[in-house]
């Protein structure tokens, strides 16, 4: 198991920001989203988010529920999800869960923390419980030895966020925009502004994720964040090749090295 | 129908006149409701918290609830003794007519509080979901009242199913949104309205329809519905000098039945009865019955009964009464199945049309089909009641809507519709089994 904490300090000594890419497990299938993934690390990810897909993403826009729709149709399970963190795990980058809550009290906090910790997983991003109401998985996680990370918002009082920096581990998960994931035409303006609460309320990686979709907008991002997370523009790659791997791993490849440059040159 | 009772644990109850409250963090009994929330909805939320608790603290307002549901709303609605419906089954039956609010049910309640809230809190927008279309359409009404933008969320297969409710919201001045994501019914209406939300929180209210979702929702929704029970454990006592027996009330989100149940609680000898939408019978796996056959999980933000899956996936949901068509249900009926205060009983799709047409031909009244659950629940519930106890024995029934948004269905469960048919013999038969 590596905690995310250790992409981030490789970035660092590159003087460079991370690079972080999500697909929900399953999409287009549970082998197809291996090799994607997988794809994504070797043409520059510096950590991965699984998605677990769910049948209500109430953070996700309509690329990302599209995803998770297949993924669900095509019946992707919960322990699929555990396989494709360990398979990516191999690879050695820190491979995280991006998971609303309920899948996981379902298939037992406890357990499902022991099964994620012995898969290789890194730990878990949770876009729908905050540390306040979190405290069955804080347990957990930190009884495994896992990453817990909390996001913030640009709504989110001073309070909040060292409430949420201090109970988190591995990186905080900056919400660039109030609003779903999803591109976006051009970053956001309150992104900057809550990296540098973040940073005031304690030492910990903060990377800035929804909206972010090609190099340019990483290199903007990496001016000022530890790191960049991508989904949407990851997940439209490959619902652009429906039907056809090769072509979809081939946008995936290019898109990840615009961004890899993206985060390098920021 | 069927007699089992919710199948769930009993708890122990804390002790204390706020053993039925939530705490401050939106949990009941400890461990049901709480915020499953994006940190992002968080400020949002915390100052709605803020602002109902003010505002139910403000003499002011809750003077100006009152009165635009009266002189607007028409509450408080009478509590009449159905003679013909008591007769035949034992006991006395006493109906509480929210079918005569404007709108039609008692979601006019739930919307004025609600919009008024939002005036105060000088929002200027307000987003909704909807299943059938009556919140969508009380909604409309408030924004109109109010002169609020207003947009409401409906799946896709609902607005089709419910095209006159559509144009309703839409002369109203309200812009709805056909929802195509997951099952393109309410649950995603609900997400579709809460990712709106995410986006426009600074400006935009989220009326939420029932109660359920998270804190403060269930208990915001359940103060501005709870003049329900007040009015009729005081019409009750008025009228007949004794407390009733028992209280029933179908059970969707739970904002008609919580409204009743509310003022009950602490009455240790009334009985409290919640009749959710069994479909076509709970063993056959297409109903929405959610406190007897689902299992604690989290939906729409609070830990409560969910219909789910092996891995938590929801599952979907199926009654004949749109508006109680929901895989979810509001955490604090959830806490009075668990502590025992209160039972949860499914009847079925045919139980249900049964009680519709029974109230039609003896009463007069057309219930909406959510109504009728809880006649049909609760005429059970007063025979038994008869017989213990005597034609004396008292069930207040919420009659919480008219049927009349229903003729479409009622026109094919029946056959209705066509005049050269005359008095249709069978449905007499279908009344006077009811009955039996
Ligand atoms: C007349 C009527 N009764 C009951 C309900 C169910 O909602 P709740 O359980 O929140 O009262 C509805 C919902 O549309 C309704 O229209």
């Amino acid at each position: 198991m590596t905690s995310t904490s250790t992409a981030f300090e490789k970035a660092r000594a590159e003087d460079r920001a991370a690079l972080i890419g999500y697909l929900p497990a399953g999409f287009p299938s549970v082998e197809g989203s291996i090799r994607a993934m997988r794809t994504m690390v070797e043409a520059g990810c510096d950590a991965i988010e699984v998605g677990l897909p769910y049948s209500d993403p109430v953070m996700d826009g309509p690329t990302i529920q599209d995803a998770a729709q297949q993924a669900l149709d095509a019946g992707v399970r919960t322990r699929d999800v555990i396989e494709v963190v360990r398979a990516v795990a191999e690879t050695g980058v820190p491979t995280l869960v991006m998971t609303y809550w309920n899948p996981v009290e379902r298939y037992g906090v406890e357990r499902w923390a022991s099964d994620l910790a012995e898969a290789g997983g890194a730990g878990l991003i949770t876009p729908d419980i905050t540390p306040d109401h979190g405290s069955a998985w804080i347990a957990a996680a930190d009884e495994h030895d896992l990453d817990k990370v909390f996001l913030v918002a640009p709504s989110s009082t001073d309070e909040r966020v060292a409430m949420t920096v201090a109970e988190s581990r591995g990186f905080v998960y900056a919400a660039a925009v109030m609003g779903v994931t999803g591109a976006r035409e051009a970053t956001s303006d309150l992104a900057g502004p809550l990296v540098r609460r973040v940073r005031a309320a304690g030492d910990i990686p903060v990377a800035v994720g929804i909206g972010v979709s090609n190099g340019d907008q990483a290199a903007e991002v990496a001016r000022f964040a530890d790191g960049v997370i991508v989904g949407s523009a990851f997940v439209r790659a490959l619902l652009d090749h429906p039907g056809d791997e090769a072509a979809g791993l081939e946008a995936l490849r290019a898109l990840t090295a615009d961004l890899a440059e993206g985060v390098r040159r920021g | 129908m069927s007699q089992t009772q919710s199948q769930t644990q009993s708890q122990a109850l804390p002790g204390g006149p706020m053993r039925y409250e939530a705490d401050e963090r939106g949990y009941f009994g400890g461990t049901w409701g709480g915020r499953f929330m994006p940190e992002a909805l968080v400020a949002a939320l915390d100052e709605l918290t803020v602002a109902w608790q003010d505002a139910m603290a403000d003499a002011s307002f809750v003077a100006d609830f009152e009165r635009v549901l009266r002189d607007y709303a028409g509450v408080p609605s009478r509590l009449y003794h159905a003679e013909r419906l008591s007769e035949k089954v034992g006991a006395r039956v006493l109906l509480k007519r929210e079918d005569l609010n404007h709108t039609g049910a008692h979601k006019i309640r739930n919307v004025m509080g609600q919009a008024l809230l939002t005036k105060r809190m000088g929002k200027s927008r307000v987003i909704a979901e909807t299943g059938a279309g009556q919140h969508g359409v009380a909604s409309a009404t408030a924004a109109a009242w109010f002169d609020l933008d207003c947009t409401v969320y409906m799946g896709a297969v609902d607005t089709r199913r419910q095209a006159l409710n559509v144009a309703r919201m839409q002369l109203l001045g309200a812009k709805v949104v056909p929802v195509e994501s997951g099952s393109a019914t309410l649950k995603d209406a609900i997400n579709e309205a809460l990712r709106d939300w995410v986006a426009s929180v600074d400006h935009t209210a989220y009326l939420f329809g029932t109660a359920a979702g998270p804190h403060p929702f269930p208990s915001m929704v359940r103060d501005f519905c709870r003049g329900i029970g007040d009015e009729a454990r005081a019409q009750c006592l008025d009228q007949y000098g004794v407390l009733p027996d028992a209280v029933a009330a179908c059970v969707g989100g739970g904002s008609n039945a919580i409204g009743l149940f509310t003022a009950f609680l602490e009455d240790d000898g009334v009985e409290i009865h919640g009749f959710e939408p069994g479909g076509d019978g709970v063993e056959t796996g297409r109903h929405a019955a959610t406190i007897h056959a689902g299992e604690a999980g989290v939906l729409h933000g609070a830990r409560t009964y969910v219909l789910q899956d092996e891995d938590g996936q929801t599952v979907e949901s199926h009654s004949i009464s749109a508006g109680l068509d929901y895989p979810g249900v509001g955490p604090q009926h959830s806490w009075l199945a668990a502590s025992g205060r209160a039972s949860y009983t499914p009847v079925t799709d045919a139980e249900a049309m049964e009680a519709m047409a029974l109230l039609s031909r003896t009463e007069g009244i057309i219930p909406a089909i959510e109504s009728a659950h809880a006649i049909a629940g609760a005429l059970e519930v007063a025979k038994r009641l008869g017989q213990e106890k005597g034609p004396d024995a008292t069930i207040i029934v919420n009659l919480s809507g008219r049927g009349d948004k229903d003729m479409g269905t009622a026109i094919e469960w029946f056959g209705l519709g066509d005049a050269d048919l005359g008095p249709d013999a069978d449905l007499e038969q279908v009344a006077d089994e009811a009955a039996q």
